[in-house]
């Protein structure tokens, strides 16, 4: 196996509600997967059963760390799922606020993950948080200032940062530009894209955003009911829809 | 040696001081970990050391040496009443002197002297965990325990040297045991933390509001949470006590007069004592 995160035969239910069934998914280094549906189809859920946030009923999730050694991510202990949380992967959540800490400063927010990994240097620590918030193109002078005082796009941007400053392999995110106005969306898709081709990142991106997914991904996931109806690559998929659904879906899609 | 009538010695049932020594054993066992207790109610109030006062009871046996300490001192109201508690429902011999005593009770504060192979370090804990005012929830900070998961502690210190140029902790300064568990050290000034490292006597703490116990055994190193570039710094008042003349010692602040006056002492009143009696001898 060479993926970097390889599912199978995935089911959940949430009582009556089937969330996930029998749902095949993989993931390879460098390569940006986009699970697009609509509310209620599963996507989510997915995203949390893959990060190991929330477990299946059924199936298999393999995860391949930067050894080569492949784990199942069902079996692993919690303290080492933590260790991949704070390392090898990444998750940015919807809401900046579900993955910042509002009362700590921004450069305190993104050496976290440093210190979490045992980084003791204070001006290390301060260097690389300073580093970042440029590369995300926050004023390095708010290194100090409390992402409360910081706009919705900022504090997003400022997620991301603090995501990323451990080099990870592979990033969840969950709709990264819900939320936002169309302007601030534009410039952080445009930035996620030069992250991702920069760092040569592994993205599991959860979006409705049918704009969003063909600007940033390689590969499309389309979810509906819980099952998945149909993958391949972003242009094939949006171009040439085979299923039903993915027609229903290309076609609802406004231009401007 | 009599104790009053009515009491079990040490003013605890059997029963209940077997319990104590089970969560003892096990603290011991596990350095820096908190074990559960049974709290009893104690003849004083909440935050005036029942824990403290149970671990004592828990290990007194009839020929120790007691001596208490409040901030030091040994002659105010806390220390004087734990003291003839002691003397009263278990009949042990009590001291002012370190050096004599076998165990220590204290609250906030290490004895100047060193202590010595064989002797008891008692101190009394308002709050034994460390993570309380960055995590709310008890379930997760056992967790955060579990799995050494301590980054959120560096990112306070870590927001405190952007604030004010320094790690602005002054007392209840955290420190790792053994390398594995952070711990309160109860809320003795920072000064104090370097003397909990490798001391040879053995350390409890007991809790007993929050209903647990936890131990540093003799020899256990005990390092303070610092940055490698803002190394941990013991705060001390820069003066001599007035009385015996000590540059070392931890000094307290008395205010004298109303009109600004005021002066530094000891802290611990014994090694204060000590000093001003040696140096009239040598007079």
């Amino acid at each position: 196996m060479s993926a970097l995160l390889e599912a199978t035969g995935l089911t959940l239910r949430f009582g009556a509600v089937t969330a996930l069934d029998d749902v095949a998914v993989s993931i390879w280094p460098g390569e940006v997967v986009a699970i697009v549906g609509e509310s209620g189809s599963g996507k989510s859920t997915l995203l949390r059963v893959l990060s190991g946030l929330a477990g299946p009923e059924a199936g298999t999730v393999l995860y391949r760390d930067p050894d080569g050694t492949v784990h199942s991510l069902l079996d692993m202990p919690e303290a080492s799922l933590r260790r991949l949380h704070r390392s090898d992967w990444g998750f940015v959540h919807q809401n900046p606020r579900d993955g910042l800490r509002m009362g700590i400063s921004a450069g305190g927010n993104i050496g976290e993950r440093l210190m979490a990994a045992g980084s003791r240097h204070y001006g290390a620590i301060r260097a690389a948080a300073a580093e970042w918030l440029a590369r995300v193109e926050i004023d390095p002078a708010r290194i100090d200032a409390l992402p409360r005082t910081f706009s919705g796009g900022m504090q997003q941007r400022l997620q991301i940062a603090r995501t990323l400053v451990t080099h990870p392999r592979l990033v969840f995110m969950d709709e990264p530009t819900g939320g936002l106005d169309v302007s601030v969306q534009a410039r952080l898709l445009d930035l996620i894209r030069a992250l991702v081709a920069d760092l040569g990142l592994a993205v599991l991106l959860v979006t409705h955003d049918i704009a969003a997914a063909r600007l940033l991904a390689h590969r499309i996931v389309v979810m509906r009911r819980g099952q998945v109806v149909e993958q391949g690559l972003t242009d094939r998929v949006l171009d040439d829809p085979q299923h039903e659904y993915t027609q229903l879906l290309t076609t609802s899609v406004l231009s401007a | 040696m009599t104790t009053a009538t009515g009491y079990n010695f040490g003013y605890l049932d059997e029963n209940t001081k077997r319990m104590i020594r089970r969560a003892l054993l096990k603290a011991v066992a596990i350095p820096g970990h908190q074990v559960p207790f049974g709290s009893r109610e104690m003849p004083l109030p909440y935050g005036w050391g029942t824990g403290g006062i149970q671990v004592t009871a828990s290990v007194i046996g009839p020929s120790d040496t007691l001596k208490v300490i409040d901030q030091g001192a040994d002659d105010t109201t806390n220390a004087v009443s734990i003291r003839r508690f002691f003397a009263k429902v278990a009949g042990v011999a009590t001291t002012e002197r370190t050096t004599d005593a076998t165990i220590i009770q204290t609250r906030h504060r290490v004895p100047e002297t060193p202590l010595r192979e064989g002797q008891i370090l008692v101190y009394q804990v308002p709050m034994p965990e460390p993570l309380f005012k960055l995590e709310p929830r008890v379930a997760e900070t056992r967790r955060m325990h579990a799995l050494a998961d301590y980054g959120p502690m560096h990112v306070k210190l870590y927001e405190d040297i952007a604030r004010t140029g320094h790690i602005a902790i002054s007392y209840n300064y955290p420190v790792m045991v053994g390398g594995r568990y952070l711990m309160s050290p109860s809320p003795i000034p920072s000064f104090d933390n370097p003397k909990l490292d490798r001391m040879a006597a053995l350390q409890l703490f007991g809790a007993g509001r929050e209903k647990r116990i936890y131990a540093v055994p003799p020899y256990t190193a005990v390092k303070s949470l610092d940055f490698e570039d803002h190394p941990f710094r013991p705060i001390r008042a820069d003066a001599t006590c007035a009385l015996c003349g000590s540059r070392e010692s931890y000094l307290d602040e008395v205010v004298t007069d109303d009109a600004g006056g005021r002066m530094f002492v000891c802290s611990d009143t014994d090694y204060c004592n000590t000093r001003q009696a040696a140096r009239e001898a040598a007079e």
